[in-house]
């Protein structure tokens, strides 16, 4: 039967046909015909307004993060659409796939600085995927469809449509919605050469120092379990980058820990004595790699990676395998031999022990009296968890120190802005995540400085009656750029103290709990209190504004070259 | 220091709109100048070519190459130094008439330098001489003592020495691809 629809109408059929549940956006003038349309389909598509657009796109990265789902966001034109452009940058740089709709001024308007206009695609081109304007309504279902392919396959990533106002009234006749599974200019999964994966695993098999580094690939691809099993086979230590981090269980024996500035120390020692390392998944981002020229020196390099630009970008390969990382490990497993490194494990156990035992042990123990350790909060509650939430962070000390210390036991349990660092964004990202995955726990780790960037957001919390358990670690400072101001600036704190508002009477307006924890003997009261909440709940934290994160590895610094507190570091030939 | 030359890369791509602007902001973020850029379709149906001359290294250039082909719409991108294609710019000189009729001489610049006259009129002559970039320069020097008016280059424009045509290989692999899918 012939129908004759609007082009509004069609992007909610195209939605539905894409299986989208949630929706985060926020209405404006040139989209407010869509947003007429989605009042008739309000039972499938469920839309979320969120307090700000960037809340809005924060929160469908944290949706696609929990699920694995591409995030759907909807915003005006002009200012609607600008303020998504950070959430864009964020979801480019790690790989979270979004398909954001954009109102635009109608086409006979176009160009002419009218009244909300901005040139959305041109100023989202350098950082988004993919981003296209419908010219006419009949181009929707196969622009949405695109747009949903190219999301959510080979490397994910953040695509814009771009929709002018006369788009979304115009009629069209409908015909069906087709997924599109196929762009000849675009290879969404380039398979692993048979060649190159037995190249791959000679190299393995012979290592003496084998090492692996798993990044966000991994999970993006649900290849933990092959993950964990080549792992156990070769007996390979696994080290992961911040977004690889629940691709194996926290307490895996083969997951020894992060890399980077301020990762594990044995991952970034072994990196550095490694013989082979097998890198999947992840693209050797500078805070991974630190001093290029002196990074992994003995060591042969296999690269694999879907995003082909990535392999060479800061180091040169021994190899480069261009492959999606659950086709490259599953055709890798079969080809790993069983295998035992016992030196090369002990010698990675001793640093974890030394690392314990020199940093971690101080910075977990109870503070007393006293103003807390970011640590001993992070871990009290991971504790009082028992490791099966969802950990959302923001960007900063609260969020180092939370990846170093929160434990997780099951994939997609770690939602952070890598790439980019982008303050406030944890907020509603754990508001997308809960949304996402409503059975999970979710804790959100941020800073006094990153909660006021977004604490908004509560707003959402409020209208939708969501659970996400939020710790400000609130030291009064923006604290990673004291650390930085403190280790690197003579201690000149420039414009880095903060004079904060009363954060719990802040969620009690939004009729949020809330407690102060002003030293650690009320920590594990108020940590219960938290989780035994059936509804949101807002810990404000007094933090040592002393407290700093480490390990470190100072920007320009060989990565093995770690500094363990303000004055010491630890001797990088160390022989175990 | 890492040895910078003349790179030309060759863009293949769908004929969508925007394509020029995904090219250039790899190139602008990186902070290479384009010295060239020209774009015109190919012998196959629907995709286009952007031809983008600079002066770099050639690991910088290969990471722009990665990053060009990253784009949804592109085909392929393929990094050539100059040995390695046929490759062509035209100039155009305006000059006035008059020094046409007064300088003998000019006339036989002109022919030496294989250059041919593509209009007059009474008041200026339009000279055009495809060439390299030196070859256009060459007769800009010589042209300058009879008043140039106006003198433009178009961007280069190249075809490989390689006896296989990558692209169509390409696009008839992927269109078995696209056929299997469907069946």
């Amino acid at each position: 039967m012939e129908e004759i629809i609007t082009g509004g109408e069609a992007l909610m059929r195209c939605l539905e046909c894409e299986g989208v549940d949630y929706l985060f956006g926020y209405p404006g003038g040139t989209i407010m015909p869509v947003y007429d349309k989605l009042y008739d389909h309000q039972t499938t598509l469920k839309h979320i307004l969120t307090r700000h657009e960037q809340g809005a796109i924060h929160a469908a990265e944290g949706y696609a993060r929990a699920t694995g789902k591409t995030g759907v966001v909807f915003a005006t034109s002009g200012p609607g659409a600008t303020n998504l452009v950070t959430g864009i940058a964020d979801a480019r740089m790690d790989s979270t796939p979004l398909v954001i709709i954009a109102g635009q001024v109608s086409i006979n308007v176009l160009g002419s600085d009218a009244f909300q206009e901005t040139d959305f695609i041109d100023i989202t081109n350098p950082i988004s995927k993919w981003g296209f304007m419908a010219r006419k309504a009949e181009d929707i279902p196969d622009l949405i469809a695109r747009a949903f392919f190219i999301a959510n396959s080979g490397r994910p990533g953040p695509v814009i449509i771009d929709m002018p106002r006369n788009v979304q009234v115009e009629t069209m006749k409908w015909e069906g919605y087709k997924k599109c599974n196929f762009i000849r200019t675009y290879i969404e999964r380039p398979m692993p050469v048979e060649k190159d994966i037995e190249s791959a695993a000679e190299l393995l098999n012979s290592a003496s120092r084998p090492l692996i580094l798993a990044g966000h690939g991994v999970t993006i691809a649900g290849a933990e379990r092959e993950l964990g099993e080549i792992a156990e086979k070769g007996d390979i230590p696994v080290a992961t980058t911040i977004h690889g981090l629940s691709a194996l269980p926290t307490d895996h024996p083969k997951h020894i820990g992060m890399l980077g500035m301020h990762g594990n120390m044995g991952p970034n020692i072994a990196t550095n004595r490694a013989d082979v390392i097998f890198a999947i998944g992840m693209r050797f981002d500078d805070r991974v790699v630190g001093k290029v020229s002196d990074y992994a020196p003995d060591a042969k390099i296999i690269h694999v990676d879907i995003d082909a630009s990535e392999m060479g970008r800061t180091i040169n390969p021994y190899m480069t395998i261009h492959a999606d990382a659950a086709d490259a490990l599953k055709a890798l497993l079969p080809k790993i031999k069983r295998n035992n490194h016992p030196e090369w494990i002990k010698f990675i156990s001793e640093l974890q022990r030394i690392e314990y035992e020199k940093v971690v042990k101080y910075q977990r123990a109870p503070s007393g009296d006293n103003p807390m350790k970011m640590a001993e909060v992070v871990n009290k509650v991971s504790e009082m968890v028992n490791c099966d939430a969802i950990l959302v962070t923001d960007v900063g000390q609260n969020q180092m120190t939370a990846v170093r210390n929160f434990k997780m036991t099951s994939p997609r349990s770690v939602i952070t802005s890598g790439g980019l660092g982008t303050m406030g964004f944890g907020l509603p990202a754990a508001i997308g995540a809960k949304f996402g995955r409503p059975e999970r726990t979710i804790c959100l780790f941020c800073g006094d400085g990153g909660f006021q960037m977004t604490e908004q957001e509560l707003g959402t919390i409020m209208e939708y009656g969501l659970d996400v358990k939020i710790v400000i670690l609130n030291n009064n400072y923006l604290g990673n750029v004291r650390q930085w101001q403190k280790l690197f600036f003579k201690a000149r704190y420039s414009q880095t103290p903060m004079l904060n508002p009363d954060f719990v009477a802040i969620g009690k307006a939004y009729g949020i709990e809330g407690e102060d924890v002003a030293s650690a003997n009320e920590l594990p009261g108020a940590i219960d209190r938290m989780l035994k909440s059936e509804r949101s709940y807002l810990l404000n934290v007094n933090i040592d504004p002393e407290d700093m994160v480490f390990p470190m590895v100072c920007p320009g610094d060989p990565i093995d070259r770690i500094m363990l507190n303000e004055t010491e570091y630890l001797d990088s030939n160390i022989e175990l | 220091m890492k040895e910078k030359k003349p790179y030309t890369l060759a863009v293949f791509s769908e004929n969508t709109v925007g394509i020029l602007n995904l090219i250039s902001i790899v190139y602008t973020r990186r902070s290479i100048s384009v010295q060239s850029i020209s774009a015109s379709p190919t012998a196959i149906p629907g995709i286009y070519k952007t031809t983008v001359l600079s002066h770099s290294d050639r690991e910088t250039m290969e990471k722009v190459v990665a990053q060009i082909e990253k784009a949804i719409y592109v085909v392929k991108a393929f990094l050539f130094t100059d040995d390695e294609i046929v490759h062509q710019e035209v100039a155009l000189y305006k000059v006035p008439t008059v020094k046409l009729m007064d300088e003998p001489e000019l006339e036989h610049i002109i022919r030496t330098h294989n250059a041919r006259i593509l209009e007059i009129t009474q008041d200026f002559t339009v000279i055009e001489k495809t060439g390299h970039t030196d070859e256009t320069e060459a007769l800009f020097r010589e042209l300058q003592k009879y008043d140039i008016r106006q003198f433009v280059r178009s961007g280069r424009v190249c075809v490989t020495k390689d006896p296989i045509e990558h692209v169509t290989v390409y696009l008839e692999n992927r269109d078995k691809i696209n056929k299997n899918k469907k069946i």
